[in-house]
């Protein structure tokens, strides 16, 4: 018999018990719409944490200041001023780290800029040409800091593209903005980081590292002392390289031990990892749960088969009376079971579909399903079906046909 | 061995060939025989006891007969209709199908000869409720592999044959007893078995639905089927044109009168 037939049989009795076939598949239903979304819920999260920690800059390794003591209390890490212009001047020293392609310090200040009668309070960023590079950004229009205006503390300045939003200068290359009382031409504006987190990443005026003292002068202006020192390493495979030799001269530099270090160092790779493990160990946990319901759903599917065979035993003598082959009894009784779950299976991945779809717009959460993903839901259902569906198939073509006739 | 004397005569058809003993159990074949048993025996093993349900039956049916199998129940009837069915197998002795050594048959094999060679009408008719009469029809050609517009024109030809060709659609529970039964008989049709088996046809009916399948077996035991009728009831065995009663295992012939 040809396997149309056998399906068509089977399609016949899953039609004849609708409502119970819709309960079966109900389960498997809800087993695989909850993998699909659970696990696109994960792996959107992961991404976004991805995206956003990669829009920092590759190869990118981050130096804050230790923590500080003053009398006895112990501050916050980067509460230090540890880390200044010399450190970052030094480690720009191909000969002390060879393997350190560009250094970007970095001092950051809230700031009220002015453009005509609009304010805006933004974190103005001061720093040197490296940064643009260091942190992987790029200018919608005009150009970024040059070493000449570093030299000079010209009064120039590239503002994020929020932030030249915020003050309407979307077009303002050649405008000017107040700092303080102090005119500054924009020269540039950054193009938007693409990055999907709502972090300001776009909300900054750049100028250079120079200008802000002049402008914005704080005690620990004076000492030269910066928030931050980006690296950039010259190349993925040396980014250990680089953390070793920054590592080593900042020791060297600062004169103290391995025990009492004043400042730390961050790879992007690590924190894309720590922050992805959080989301993966999220998603396996959630995954485990709907894949119980899954499997829930697939004791369902062998529950109702068992059933169905006991409820059709008549049926099942008669058409063995008619000629059926125990084995084909057991094809069609399987195949009935495989015809539930990948019923339940696409209509899970429909729902699943649909949630990715709609859930971001709810909870402003992305959710990521992957082809892969969808196929291996459905191979998950066709294998519940066919495990759950092997027991009950068996039973029905073990059956004798007269026992079964004969069964009231 | 040789089939157990008894007082009353073992049954052999009028004209058959008897089997005869040979070094190894061979059995003469006749030619003409649909349904050769010889000295078949079944035991049925229920917990520690044993229950003989037939001793040593040996029985002929040959081409064109209209055989009534007679007994009261537990007479062990069924017994021997479940293995003329194939539906059972023996535990000795040997039976042969036209023509084919089906004692040592495998469930598989047998599924086939039930298939092909014979055609059941039970007494619950057993049709599957969800499908309609055509379909109903339909399921022995399903399983013997015919194409599917070849199987719709022999079931619409078998239903027109019992005369339901105007209800090819209707499901059993539309259709009356007695028409659910010719239903019933027009499967047993559709594949043109070698011998169509009644196991108590008329116990669900109505006397006059009673009547129209019993015309109808007749009707086709006239066209030349090979009809074997399982019964209690004498009135109903009388409409076959030989008797074979059954009593504690035993079959007997008993010659009934009838009208050819």
């Amino acid at each position: 018999m040809r396997w149309t037939e056998t399906l068509s049989i089977a399609l016949e009795a899953v039609r004849t018990h609708r409502t119970r076939s819709l309960l079966t598949v109900l389960g498997i239903w809800i087993g695989i719409a909850s993998v699909t979304l659970t696990v696109g819920l994960g792996q959107g999260a992961q991404q976004a944490v991805e995206d956003q920690i990669n829009s920092l800059g590759s190869n990118l390794l981050v130096v804050s200041p230790g923590s500080s003591t003053s009398g006895g209390v112990r501050g916050g890490q980067g509460s230090a001023t540890t880390l200044t212009q010399t450190d970052a001047a030094a480690l720009t020293d191909r000969a002390v780290a060879p393997d350190i392609a560009a250094v970007a310090p970095v001092r950051t200040s809230s700031t009220v800029l002015t453009a005509g009668t609009t304010t805006w309070t933004t974190s103005v960023t001061m720093t040197s040409p490296e940064w643009l590079t260091v942190r992987a950004r790029t200018l919608s229009a005009g150009r970024f800091l040059t070493a000449e205006d570093l030299d000079r503390g010209a009064h120039v300045v590239i503002l994020g593209a929020s932030t030249a939003d915020e003050l309407g200068l979307t077009n303002g290359v050649g405008q000017t903005v107040t700092v303080n009382g102090t005119t500054l031409t924009v020269v540039g504006l950054l193009a938007a980081s693409g990055s999907s987190s709502s972090t300001n990443e776009d909300d900054l005026a750049v100028i250079p590292m120079t200008t802000g003292q002049q402008l914005l002068s704080t005690s620990s202006t004076a000492t030269g002392a910066v928030s931050t020192i980006y690296l950039q390493a010259i190349a993925d495979a040396r980014l250990s390289a680089a953390y070793q030799e920054a590592y080593n001269a900042l020791l060297t530099r600062h004169d103290v031990t391995a025990d009492a270090v004043d400042f730390s160092i961050t790879a992007q790779q690590s924190l894309v990892q720590a922050a992805t493990s959080t989301s993966k160990t999220l998603t396996v946990l959630l995954g485990g749960v709907a894949g119980i319901s899954l499997l829930v759903g697939g004791i369902g599917v062998m529950n109702i088969m068992l059933v169905s065979v006991s409820e059709r035993v008549r049926e099942i003598g008669l058409r063995k009376a008619l000629g059926a082959a125990p084995r084909l009894i057991r094809t069609q009784f399987l195949t009935e079971a495989v015809v539930l779950s990948l019923a339940g299976g696409v209509l899970g991945l429909g729902v699943g579909y649909l949630g990715a779809w709609l859930l971001p717009k709810l909870i402003d959460q992305p959710v990521t399903i992957s082809v892969p993903a969808s196929v291996g839901a459905l191979g998950v259902a066709l294998a519940v079906g066919v495990v759950a569906g092997v027991y009950p198939a068996s039973r029905a073509a073990r059956l004798a046909p007269i026992d079964a006739l004969r069964s009231e | 061995m040789r089939s157990r004397e008894v007082a009353a005569e073992q049954v052999a058809a009028p004209s058959a060939v008897s089997p005869e003993d040979g070094a190894d159990g061979g059995v003469v074949l006749d030619p003409d025989a649909v349904v050769q048993l010889a000295a078949v025996s079944k035991t049925y093993a229920t917990g520690a006891a044993e229950v003989q349900a037939l001793t040593e039956v040996t029985l002929t049916i040959r081409r064109g007969e209209y055989v009534a199998i007679l007994g009261p129940s537990g007479s062990g009837k069924s017994t021997l209709m479940n293995i003329l069915g194939c539906l059972d197998v023996v535990s000795e002795g040997r039976y042969w199908l036209d023509g084919e050594d089906v004692a040592a048959m495998s469930e598989a094999a047998l599924a086939a000869v039930r298939n092909r060679r014979i055609g059941f009408v039970f007494q619950q008719f057993n049709l599957l409720p969800s499908l309609s009469a055509a379909r109903n029809v339909e399921l022995p050609l399903v399983y013997a592999g015919v194409r599917k517009e070849e199987r719709r024109r022999r079931a619409e030809l078998a239903l027109g044959r019992v005369g339901l060709g105007e209800r090819t659609q209707h499901r059993p529970t539309e259709l009356s007893g007695g028409q659910q039964q010719r239903v019933a008989v027009a499967r047993a049709l559709v594949t043109d078995p070698a011998l169509i088996l009644a196991d108590e046809p008329t116990g669900n009916l109505d006397s006059r639905s009673s009547q129209d399948v019993m015309a109808l077996l007749a009707e086709l035991h006239a066209s030349g089927r090979t009809i074997v009728l399982i019964t209690h009831d004498l009135e109903v065995a009388a409409a076959a044109h030989r008797t074979i009663t059954v009593r504690d295992g035993i079959a007997y012939s008993e010659p009934v009168e009838v009208s050819a």
